[in-house]
C-alpha cells in the first residue's frame, strides 16, 4: 500500500517505483502502452519498407532483364553471412531481455555488448565487402551508373533499387546500435530490473523488425534470379 | 450522470500532490513561463502551441490565396501575341512576361497547397484539439506519452522550417502533389524541392507520433467505467484519424526519400528517361495523399457530432453508426488512391477505383443523416459554434456530393483538372475542415481559456465567412464545366467576370476571419469569464475548470452515463442565463433546471 505520508520512492510498493509518468495507474499499464505503441511504430517500420518492395515489384516487372542480370552480380555467401549474423543479434537480443526478466546482469551486458559487435560486423561486411567494390567498379544506381560491363541498359534502375533498400535497412542497423548502447549504458547504471524492462523489451522488439527486413531483403535481392 | 468517486484518492500518491491551479497559470517571470511552456509535457499547453502553430499556417497560406485571386482578378496579356489588356499583379516589374507571370504564380500556388494541406490541414483539427480534448474527454490526465507529444511539435515546427526556408530561396513550382518527372527533373528549383520534401517527410514523422500516441491513450487511459461505446463521438474520429495517421503516412515517408534520392542521386526509379515510373510516383503519392483527405475530415466531422448534440441538446441520433462510420471511412479510406489517376491507369483499374470510390459516399451519407435526426425537435441554440455546424453539413454535402461526378468515369474525363475539381476539393477541405475547426473553436473556446467569445461579432465573422466562402467556390464549379483549367495563370475573357466575383468572394472570406481573429483577441483581453460548462454539455471535459486545472481533473471521474444522455440528465454546472440563446426556451425543453 502506498504510504499517505510519504512521497520518497523507496517507500512505495516495488512495482510502483518505476512508474514514469504521474498519469499512469499501475507501471504494468504503462508497461503495456509502450509496448502498444512500440508494436504500432513497427507496423508504420513494415509500410515503409511495403513502399521499397512495391517499387521492387513494379521495376521488375518493368525491366526483368536488368534484375535478373543485377542480382547475379550479388554474391550471396555475403548476403547469407549477413543473416546469420543478424539472426544470431537477435537471440542474444532477446536473452538479454530474458536476461533482465531473471535480473542476471552480468550476462545481460555481454549479450548487448554480443548484439552491437553482430550488427557492426553486419555493417562492416555489407560496407567492406559489398558497397566499396560494387561502387568502384562503377556498378552505382541510377546516373552515378558506369558499369562498363552491363548487357541491359536498365541495370541502372536495379542498382538503385539495391542501394535504396539495402541503405535504408543500414540506417535502421544503425540507429538500431545507438538504440542498444543506451540500453547498455542504462543497464550499467542499474536502471533495469526484472520488473522494470522497458526499454530492454523495445528495443529488443526494434531489432528484432531490423532483423526481420533483412530477412526479406535477402532472398528478394540475392536469391531470386 | 457523470460523478466525482469520493471514495478514491485525489491522485495515485505519486509527485503531484495538492491543487495546481489553471495550467494558464503564470509561473512568474516572462522568462520562467517561456521555459515552462518550450518544456511542458503537458497535452493541454501542447495543444495550444499547436493551435498557435497551425493557425500561423493557415494565415500565410490564407495570405497566398488571396495573393493568387487577386491574380486573377485580371487576365494576364501578351504584348507580343498582341492582346493587349491589364496586367498581372504578380509579374512584380515586368508586366509584358507571360512566362515570369507564370512561374511566380506557380511558386505562390504550391507553397498555398503544401503549407495549407501539410502544415495547416492535416495537424489542424487533431493536434490542436485533439491534444487538448482527447484526455479531457476520456477523464484521463495526460496522453500516453507525453514526452513524445511536445518531441512531436518540435519535429513538426522543425520540418516547417525547412519547407520555409525553400520559400526564402524562392520557393517551388511543382505544385503541392511534386508529381516527377517535372519534380525530379533537374531544371526545376534543384535545392528548392529537396527542402520541401524533406520538411514534408519530416513534418510525416510528427504526424506519425501524433497518431500513435492517440491510439494508445484511447486504448489505456479511458477513465473506469468508460467502454468504448461510452466515448464521445470526437474521441472515436479522433481515434479512427489517429489509424489513419499511423497507416498511411509511412508510404508518404518512403515517397518523399525517393524522391529526395531521385534528385540527390539520380536513382531513375521514378524518372523515364532512365527507365522508371512517374506514375508509380502518382500511386505511392495517393496511397497517402487520398487518406489524408479523411485525416483532415474525420476529426472535424467528430466536432459536428459534438456541438450538435450539445447546441441541439438531444440525444445523438445513431450514436453507434456514426462511431463505426469513423471506422468504415478510415478502412475505405486506403482502397480509393487510384481515382487520381483515371487518366493515367488501365480500364479495369478505372472502374474497379470508381466503385469503391463510390463506397465513402456510405458512411459519410451516414454521418450526415445522423447529425440532421439529431436536430430534429432539439432545442436548438443557434450560437456561432452551431451556425458553422449547420454550415458545415452543407458545404460539406456540397463537396460530398460533388464528388459523384468526379468519381464517375465518363464525367470525369470532362471534369478532370478543370476547377470543377478546385471547388469540389475547397468545399470538402475549407468547408469541411476549416468549418469544423472554427465549429470546435467556439464551442470550446471558453473551456480552453476560460473567456467567452463576443457572439456579435463571431455571427458577423461567420455570416461574412459563409458568405465570402460560397461565393468564392460555387462559381469556380461552373467554370470548370464550362472547361477552365485548373493551375492556370491566365485565362480567356469569357471566363473574366466569374474570375472577378471568385476574387471579391475571397476578399470577403478574408474579412471574416479578420473579424474572428479580433473577436478571439477580444475575448482573451475583455471577454466575460467562462462558467466551466456553459452550454450544458455531458461529456467528461466540461467537469473539468475553465481553464482547467493543471492535472484536468481533481478527482479521478468514474463514468455512470453516456455522452449524449440529455433525456435523462441535468447537466451538472449548467446556468441557463449563461445560453447566448435568440430567445428563451420553450417550456417543457428537456435536459435545463
Amino acid at each position: 500500500m502506498t504510504s499517505i505520508h510519504s512521497t520518497s520512492v523507496d517507500n512505495r510498493p516495488y512495482h510502483e517505483r518505476y512508474v514514469q509518468g504521474h498519469h499512469w495507474r499501475t507501471a504494468d499499464d504503462e508497461f503495456d502502452a509502450a509496448k502498444l505503441g512500440m508494436w504500432l511504430f513497427l507496423a508504420t517500420e513494415v509500410l515503409l519498407f511495403a513502399g521499397l518492395f512495391c517499387a521492387y515489384a513494379v521495376m521488375r516487372m518493368l525491366h526483368p532483364e536488368a534484375f535478373s542480370n543485377g542480382s547475379h552480380l550479388l554474391d550471396w555467401r555475403f548476403g547469407a553471412i549477413n543473416t546469420v549474423v543478424l539472426l544470431v543479434s537477435s537471440y542474444t537480443m532477446a536473452m538479454s531481455i530474458r536476461n533482465a526478466q531473471l535480473g542476471q546482469f552480468a550476462r545481460m551486458k555481454f549479450n548487448l555488448i554480443f548484439t552491437l559487435f553482430c550488427a557492426g560486423l553486419f555493417l562492416f561486411i555489407k560496407l567492406y565487402f559489398e558497397y566499396g567494390p560494387k561502387w568502384s567498379q562503377g556498378k552505382r544506381p541510377g546516373r552515378l551508373f558506369n558499369y562498363p560491363f552491363a548487357t541491359d541498359p536498365n541495370e541502372p534502375i536495379w542498382w538503385s533499387v539495391y542501394y535504396c533498400a539495402t541503405g535504408i535497412h543500414a540506417t535502421h542497423v544503425i540507429i538500431g546500435m545507438a538504440l542498444i548502447f543506451w540500453v547498455y549504458i542504462r543497464t550499467v547504471r542499474g536502471h533495469f530490473g526484472p520488473k522494470h524492462y522497458t526499454a530492454v523489451e523495445n528495443v529488443g522488439l526494434y531489432w528484432h523488425i531490423v532483423d526481420l527486413i533483412w530477412i526479406f531483403l535477402f532472398p528478394l535481392l540475392y536469391l531470386i534470379h | 450522470m457523470t460523478t466525482i468517486d469520493t471514495s478514491r484518492p485525489a491522485d495515485h500518491g505519486h509527485d503531484d500532490h495538492g491543487h495546481h491551479g489553471s495550467y494558464l497559470k503564470s509561473r512568474g517571470s516572462i522568462w520562467a513561463d517561456i521555459i515552462n511552456w518550450a518544456t511542458t509535457v503537458d497535452h493541454k499547453k501542447i495543444g495550444v502551441m499547436y493551435l498557435v502553430a497551425v493557425l500561423f499556417f493557415f494565415f500565410c497560406g490564407g495570405l497566398m490565396a488571396i495573393l493568387l485571386r487577386t491574380d486573377l482578378l485580371d487576365p494576364i496579356r501578351d504584348t507580343a501575341t498582341g492582346v493587349t489588356g491589364g496586367s498581372s499583379f504578380l509579374v512584380f516589374n515586368k508586366p509584358e512576361s507571360i512566362g515570369a507571370a507564370g512561374q511566380n504564380y506557380n511558386r505562390i500556388m504550391t507553397l498555398h497547397g503544401a503549407i495549407m494541406v501539410f502544415m495547416f490541414i492535416v495537424p489542424g483539427i487533431p493536434a490542436s484539439l485533439g491534444n487538448f480534448f482527447l484526455p479531457l474527454m476520456i477523464g484521463a490526465k495526460d496522453v500516453a506519452f507525453p514526452k513524445l507529444n511536445l518531441f512531436s511539435w518540435y519535429v513538426y515546427l522543425f520540418g516547417a522550417l525547412f519547407a520555409l526556408w525553400s520559400v526564402g530561396m524562392g520557393g517551388v513550382e511543382t505544385g503541392w502533389t511534386f508529381y516527377t518527372p517535372y519534380s525530379s527533373s533537374e531544371a526545376v528549383d534543384h535545392a528548392n524541392v529537396v527542402l520541401v520534401v524533406l520538411g514534408v517527410f519530416i513534418m510525416g514523422f510528427s504526424s506519425i507520433m501524433t497518431g500513435l500516441n492517440f491510439v494508445v491513450t484511447v486504448h489505456k487511459l479511458r477513465a473506469p467505467g468508460m467502454g468504448w461505446f461510452d466515448m464521445p463521438l470526437f474521441v472515436w474520429a479522433v481515434y479512427a484519424t489517429a489509424l489513419i495517421q499511423v497507416l498511411a503516412t509511412p508510404v508518404i515517408g518512403i515517397t518523399t526519400l525517393l524522391l529526395i534520392f531521385e534528385r540527390v542521386f539520380g536513382i531513375g526509379i521514378f524518372d523515364p528517361a532512365l527507365g522508371g515510373d512517374p506514375v508509380l510516383f502518382q500511386h505511392f503519392f495517393w496511397f497517402y495523399s487520398h487518406p489524408v483527405v479523411y485525416i483532415m475530415i474525420l476529426p472535424a466531422m467528430g466536432v459536428i457530432s459534438e456541438c450538435i448534440a450539445v447546441h441541439a441538446r438531444k440525444p445523438i441520433f445513431g450514436y453507434h453508426a456514426i462511431a463505426f462510420s469513423s471506422l468504415a471511412i478510415a478502412g475505405v479510406a486506403f482502397l480509393v488512391w487510384g481515382h487520381h489517376l483515371f487518366t493515367s491507369e488501365g480500364e479495369l483499374a478505372a472502374v474497379v477505383f470508381s466503385a469503391l470510390t463510390f463506397l465513402v459516399a456510405i458512411p459519410t451519407a451516414v454521418k450526415v443523416f445522423n447529425w440532421v435526426s439529431t436536430l430534429y425537435k432539439g432545442s436548438i441554440a443557434l450560437n456561432t459554434a452551431m451556425l458553422y455546424a449547420l454550415a458545415f453539413i452543407f458545404t460539406f454535402s456540397v463537396g460530398g456530393l460533388t464528388g459523384l461526378p468526379l468519381a464517375t468515369l465518363a464525367t470525369d474525363l470532362h471534369l478532370h483538372d478543370t476547377y470543377y475539381v478546385v471547388a469540389h476539393f475547397h468545399y470538402v477541405m475549407f468547408g469541411g475542415m476549416v468549418i469544423g475547426m472554427m465549429a470546435g473553436l467556439h464551442h470550446w473556446w471558453p473551456k480552453m481559456f476560460g473567456k467567452m467569445v463576443s457572439e456579435p461579432i463571431s455571427i458577423t465573422g461567420f455570416a461574412l465567412v459563409f458568405i465570402g466562402f460560397n461565393l468564392t467556390f460555387i462559381i469556380q464549379f461552373i467554370l470548370g464545366v464550362n472547361g477552365m483549367p485548373r493551375r492556370y495563370a491566365s485565362y480567356i475573357d469569357e471566363f473574366r467576370q466569374m474570375h472577378q466575383f471568385s476574387t471579391i468572394g475571397s476578399w470577403i472570406l478574408a474579412l471574416g476571419f479578420l473579424i474572428h481573429l479580433f473577436a478571439f483577441l477580444h475575448s482573451m483581453f475583455k471577454g466575460k469569464p467562462a462558467p466551466a460548462n456553459p452550454w450544458g454539455g455531458l461529456t467528461l471535459e466540461w467537469e473539468a475548470d475553465a481553464p482547467p486545472d493543471e492535472h484536468n481533473f481533481a478527482h479521478e471521474p468514474l463514468v455512470t452515463h453516456g455522452p449524449y444522455d440529455f433525456d435523462d440528465v441535468v447537466p451538472p454546472h449548467c446556468d441557463p442565463a449563461d445560453f447566448p440563446l435568440p430567445e428563451p426556451l420553450p417550456a417543457g425543453a428537456k435536459g435545463h433546471h
